[in-house]
């Protein structure tokens, strides 16, 4: 097609719209898409199991600074077959991952509470494995009405 | 940091093969690293960013702690209790400080 000055002039404010559109503004942000690629090297690529792991949280958390979650993961727990971690990550957050729960066949149960921030309404999911390299995952939205990462 | 201060809850004592619930709580801002003072420039993150549980010199529980966990973290797990002795507890700051706490534990 011939580059007439209109054509020239839609092509260039179509690529700086893409290209500003393609920048984060503001404070960086995890996406959905950071969650599942970290979950992926986590799981050394396997497809993580829905249940056999259950993670509890608030379905509205009133105050986003501290937001009590608990995971529960059913095992034996002995040393030949026993859940070697479990992470927590959420998708909305500034940084995805939340905090790693390490348990030995010592711990007795894989289970563990702890209270988390989340900057607003967003999913938090929870990854286990095994050490015979089995992957399960549990993942729960959580409402926020006032957020809580420091801003 | 002056006023970090570690509490932690376990049973007196627990049957051989019992398990048990231990709660820990540490006072500590846990400064993520996301908020700005008053001038707008950025307060530098400071957390507790490692939790150890050990049980007569062997680890039974550990956490890597991340900026998302709320001030004065608090972390509940269970630990199966095979004889009596002593329960360790170690919390690791950014800056190198560690903080620790003991429990003894009997049998029943």
């Amino acid at each position: 097609m011939t580059l007439t000055r209109r054509s020239m002039l839609t092509l260039s404010v179509g690529a700086t719209i893409g290209v500003v559109a393609g920048m984060r503004s503001g404070p960086a942000a995890a996406t959905a898409d950071d969650v599942m690629a970290q979950i992926k090297e986590f799981s050394g690529g396997a497809e993580p199991a829905m249940g056999t792991i259950s993670l509890d949280a608030p379905e509205i958390a009133e105050n986003g600074n501290t937001v009590p979650i608990s995971v529960s993961v059913e095992s034996p727990m002995t040393d030949d077959d026993y859940v070697e971690s479990v992470v927590i990550y959420a998708d909305g957050n500034p940084s995805p991952d939340v905090i790693t729960f390490n348990f030995t066949p010592m711990s007795g149960e894989a289970s563990a509470t702890t209270r988390m921030r989340l900057a607003k309404t967003q999913n938090v999911f929870a990854v286990a494995k095994t050490n015979t390299g089995k992957v399960f995952m549990d993942k729960k939205e959580v409402k926020v009405t006032i957020g809580g990462c420091g801003g | 940091m002056a006023s970090v201060k570690p509490r932690v809850k376990v049973p007196k004592s627990a049957s051989a093969g019992e398990v048990i619930t231990i709660k820990t709580l540490i006072s500590h801002p846990m400064e993520s690293g996301q908020r700005k003072d008053k001038e707008g420039k950025p307060i530098p993150r400071q957390i507790i960013n490692k939790f150890t549980c050990e049980f007569n010199g062997q680890t039974v529980f550990s956490c890597d702690i991340e900026p998302s966990v709320s001030a004065n973290p608090y972390l509940e797990f269970t630990a199966k209790v095979s004889e009596a002795g002593t329960f360790k507890f170690t919390w690791v700051d950014d800056d190198g400080s560690v903080y620790t706490d003991e429990k003894e534990i009997a049998l029943k």
